[in-house]
């Protein structure tokens, strides 16, 4: 697999005094989805949030180690946060609209990037929507709040806000946790198409979703990384024992 | 009747007799006396300005001037004074304590001493007495900035080194000041985390972030804010004693320069040093009744408003 | 899948690079400096309020003067130079023209002559008697005359030794109990304000603070919850009175009332004003108590009635004293409203500075002399020194209790809750 994105060297995060992820190495292929596993606490969706660097808004937490992104350690001294967070994109747990129309929504990321001509922005809007597979439930009401959507609907607009600012990687916080299992699948098979074009890293407590949806699989225990691999091999065939006590489940 | 002494030696058995806690009872009753005195006496004064204020309240009253060495007519230019220096308050108070706020709830680092400080001097700005606040607008506002003014574009002729709307109303800012400051924290606090993350995750920086998303998010508390500010700021007096309040005026001010008449420096005047208090008597409980309309209905406003707020953040 | 990168480069070094963005740093910096102002406020408040004060301190800076003025007997004096009494009487802008005309007029204005200073108005500032503006007819006083007359050589030495004895005077006055601000020898004792402000904020306090603090108890440790949702917001809506109304409703009708309750000689007194006082503290009082009360963990409350105590045991003996530093600052930020009050003050306690321990003796605190003196006197005269100085300690006492509620009452919650 030569296809790598991300390289992670040794990264571990502190809380003050408080060790929460400890030399994680791992390496993230381009254009695959791959799910972060593990029981709640072990430290994934802070690893995830260590890709956009959307930790640093937390006072008191140090990063040690390298985070390569196609061999830029975006944790160096001279790299923009700001530009990093345009280019991996997040989708969040609770899926969090802005309390406006669900066009200003998907348009907001593109009008703080400058652009600010009409046409392109509803071409933006229309492809981002339609990229979200939500534009033909929603294309006659993009004046409406977005509060007014329902809980799937909310989250894949914000899927689709994400897309609109073209970014490369998408760093997905179980997207679908507070989702009906008909919301679900919609995502899991958005998220499918998605992978054609995007790198996705996907955190989930659900291993039938990570074993539906994703190629690849890491999972975390008590902040560190036990295991990774190809999604098949680590839920048929895993190396370490916690893998297969949580994947059996064990515990967790 | 001694139950203390049963709870205490025989738990079975007072709680058999608990229906006569007497001491218990007396006790929670004279805190229930409590609140009902301060209630009551809340209405008494209440009933009483209205009932004593409503035989001269009407819309006559309100808008015409005062006649007769101000022993008869109404109290329009009072209540105009009141408007022009609440507004000129608001524009001065609203604008930095929003940025006040903005710098404590976004800018200022958790434990950071200066933010401290600044936490510090708002908190005593609220608790300085009124009176200081005139000193000081007479003294600064006046004496430096007008007097210095003066002496450099005027020549020394007075015109702004004296007392007029513009410093009372930035006297009666600096007074308001903390109102606004914590009503808009309360509203910038109640902004959820997941909506900042939201838009910094799409590579918006921090203050397009606050700009785009916290601010309009916070409009109502900046709304609650302003109006608590013009509440307060409508019925103080003691900052304006010395710093722009006219006993009385002909004419409405007309330039910021001008002094101006003021609803609660018209009732201190009316009720101490007219000239026939007995006779002017229905015009003072109607003035009063008139300030207390517009500063309770604001403050009314300003609660609803902050209970939505309230409610929304849970 | 079959290229490295499939949608062209994205991230590199060039890319990422730290940018400067013109609009966030600007943002952040106008946004601090503004936050900033607030404790610049607070300073320039102790500043300016204290400044207008200083000449009162300065008796000890005369010899100075006097050889200034010496040096320069024509009044070319900077007043800047003189530091004492003069300073703030001799203004720059009244310099400006011959000085001639200020030593013409001396001889007149000096003495105890109040007629020949009549002619010499305010409304004259500006042309030559300008220098004179200083000499406010009413206000003339053995200390008022002397920085007019200190230009003049001959009379120096004296004026200069009167001056000094007169700073000295104004200064030993302070602690004489007779407070007249406007006579021949004006006498400024604080004692009989300070005893007029501490009775009031005693009688305020005496009756606020039980009746603020047992209510609270009940709003927090007996009400229904819906009952507390109603007897909150009325209460603190008597907040939103404002401190004339009050005044007003003490003077029109409490006043008279008490009177035919009690048959006391004058109708406004210290006991009317501290009563209308404790109106405008009650709700100060209720709410940081109330919020302190309700702040008890509900873990102290299950504990103790798990126990078997009753509600009312619970309240009294395991919520009150663990909400006691809370009350304890409660209570201070009532007496700082009391203390300062001005409008209350003005209109319902007598303003007669007398030195007496009777309750229905009429009273004039601090806050009040500079409320009803503060127009009448003159920029610059040792009478407007003396009631900003009077201001500087409203200032610093208010300060002082904001500061020990809040260091030393957090201090101890947080002792208290985080193990001793």
């Amino acid at each position: 697999m030569k296809d790598i994105k991300i390289h992670v060297n040794d990264l571990s995060l502190y809380y003050g005094e408080k060790k929460a992820l400890k030399e994680i190495s791992m390496q993230i292929p381009a254009n695959k989805v791959t799910a972060l596993i593990g029981p709640s606490g072990c430290g994934k969706s802070t690893f995830l949030r260590c890709i956009n660097r959307m930790n640093d808004l937390i006072p008191d937490v140090k990063i040690t180690g390298e985070m390569l992104v196609e061999g830029v350690d975006i944790y160096d001294k001279n790299v923009d946060v700001v530009n990093i967070r345009k280019k991996i994109g997040m989708v969040f747990q609770k899926s969090n609209p802005f309390p406006k129309s669900i066009y200003e929504n998907i348009a907001y990321g593109p009008k703080i990037n400058g652009i600010k001509n009409k046409t392109e922005l509803d071409e933006i809007v229309e492809t981002s929507l339609r990229k979200a597979a939500i534009w033909d439930e929603i294309k006659d009401r993009l004046d409406d709040s977005a509060l007014g959507l329902s809980g799937g609907q909310q989250q894949r607009l914000c899927i689709a806000r994400t897309l609109a600012v073209s970014p490369d990687i998408i760093l997905m916080d179980e997207p679908a946790s507070a989702l009906d299992p008909i919301s679900t699948s919609k995502i899991e098979e958005l998220v499918h198409e998605l992978k054609e074009q995007y790198t996705i890293i996907i955190v989930t407590h659900n291993m039938q979703q990570a074993a539906r949806t994703s190629d690849y699989t890491a999972f975390f225990y008590l902040g560190e990384l036990i295991e990774m691999g190809k999604t098949n091999a680590i839920f048929t065939k895993p190396e370490q024992k916690q893998t297969e006590d949580y994947i059996t489940g064990r515990f967790g | 009747m001694n139950t203390v002494i049963n709870e205490t030696e025989n738990h079975f058995f007072s709680n058999k007799k608990k229906g006569v806690d007497v001491k218990g009872k007396f006790i929670i009753g004279i805190t229930q006396i409590a609140v009902l005195l301060i209630i009551a006496v809340l209405f008494i004064i209440l009933g009483i300005i209205i009932y004593e204020g409503r035989e001269k309240f009407s819309w006559e009253f309100i808008s015409s001037f005062p006649t007769n060495g101000m022993t008869e007519g109404g109290i329009f230019p009072a209540l105009i004074g009141t408007f022009i220096l609440v507004i000129v308050m608001s524009i001065a108070a609203v604008p930095f304590g929003t940025i006040t706020a903005i710098y404590l709830t976004e800018y200022a680092k958790e434990n950071s001493k200066i933010a401290a400080a600044v936490r510090f001097s708002i908190r005593t700005l609220a608790v300085v007495p009124s009176i200081i606040f005139g000193l000081f607008g007479l003294g600064f506002f006046i004496q430096f900035v007008g007097g210095g003014i003066d002496k450099t574009f005027n020549a020394g002729q007075l015109h702004w080194g004296q007392p007029n709307i513009l410093w009372a109303s930035l006297t009666m800012a600096l007074l308001t000041l903390p109102v606004i400051i914590v009503s808009v924290e309360e509203a910038l606090k109640t902004i959820p985390r997941e909506l900042r993350e939201a838009s910094l995750a799409l590579g918006a920086t921090k203050w397009q972030t606050i700009k785009n998303v916290v601010l309009p998010g916070s409009i109502s508390g900046i709304m609650t804010g302003t109006i608590l500010a013009v509440s307060r700021g409508a019925g103080e007096v003691a900052p304006i004693l010395f710093t722009g309040a006219a006993y009385y005026l002909a004419t409405l001010p007309e330039s910021l320069s001008d002094q101006f008449m003021n609803l609660g420096y018209h009732i201190y005047i009316m009720s101490t040093q007219s000239s026939d208090v007995e006779k002017t008597m229905p015009i003072q409980f109607a003035t009063t009744l008139v300030l207390l309309i517009l500063t309770l209905s604001l403050n009314l406003v300003a609660v609803i408003i902050r209970s939505r707020i309230r409610r929304r953040a849970k | 899948m079959n290229s490295e990168f499939p949608n062209k480069q994205n991230f590199t070094k060039e890319s990422l690079k730290k940018q400067f963005r013109l609009s966030e740093f600007l943002a952040e910096k106008i946004i601090s400096s503004v936050a900033f102002l607030s404790i610049a406020i607070i300073v320039l408040i102790f500043v300016f309020v204290f400044k207008e004060s200083l000449p009162i301190f300065n008796f000890g800076t005369s010899e100075k003067a006097k050889t200034e003025m010496e040096a320069a007997p024509d009044s070319g004096a900077k007043p800047e130079s003189y530091g004492s009494e003069p300073t703030e009487e001799l203004k720059p802008e009244t310099y400006g023209s011959e000085p001639v005309a200020n030593e013409e007029l001396k001889p007149e204005t000096y003495g105890s002559e109040p007629v020949t200073n009549e002619d010499l108005k305010p409304e004259t500032y500006g042309s030559e008697p300008v220098t004179n503006e200083d000499l406010k007819p009413e206000t003339y006083g053995d200390v008022k005359a002397e920085p007019t007359v200190a230009a003049s050589s001959d009379e120096m030495k004296e004026v200069v030794g009167s001056n000094n004895e007169g700073a000295d005077k104004t200064w030993s006055t302070f602690f004489t109990t007779e407070w007249v601000p406007v006579s021949e020898h004006p006498r400024f004792g604080l004692i009989a304000l300070l005893i007029g402000t501490l009775k009031v904020t005693i009688i305020a306090m005496l009756i606020a603070g039980p009746i603020a603090i047992l209510a609270a108890i009940y709003t927090s440790c007996f009400a229904s919850k819906r009952a507390k949702e109603i007897i909150k917001p009325i209460i603190e809506m008597l907040a939103a009175f404002p401190s004339v109304v009050i005044g007003f409703f003490a003077l029109m009708v409490l006043a008279t009332f008490f009177q035919d309750v009690f048959g006391y000689e004058s109708r406004l007194n210290a006991f009317i004003g501290g009563v209308a006082m404790a109106l405008a503290a009650i709700p100060i009082i209720y709410t940081i108590s109330e919020d302190a009360l309700s702040a008890i963990p509900k873990t102290f409350t299950e504990a103790s009635l798990a126990l078997g105590a009753s509600k009312w045991q619970t309240a009294f003996f395991v919520i009150l004293p663990a909400a006691t530093p809370g009350i304890f600052a409660a209570l201070l930020l009532g007496v700082g409203r009391v203390f300062g009050e001005t409008m209350i003050a003005l209109m319902a306690t007598g303003n007669a500075a007398l030195l007496s321990a009777n309750p229905f003796e009429s009273v004039r605190t601090f806050a009040a002399t500079i409320g009803s003196e503060m127009a009448e006197t003159v920029f610059g005269e040792t009478h407007y020194s003396v009631l900003f100085f009077i201001g500087s300690l409203l200032f610093i006492f208010s300060f002082a209790l904001n500061a020990v509620a809040e260091f030393y009452v957090k201090g101890k919650l947080i002792k208290k809750f985080q193990g001793k």
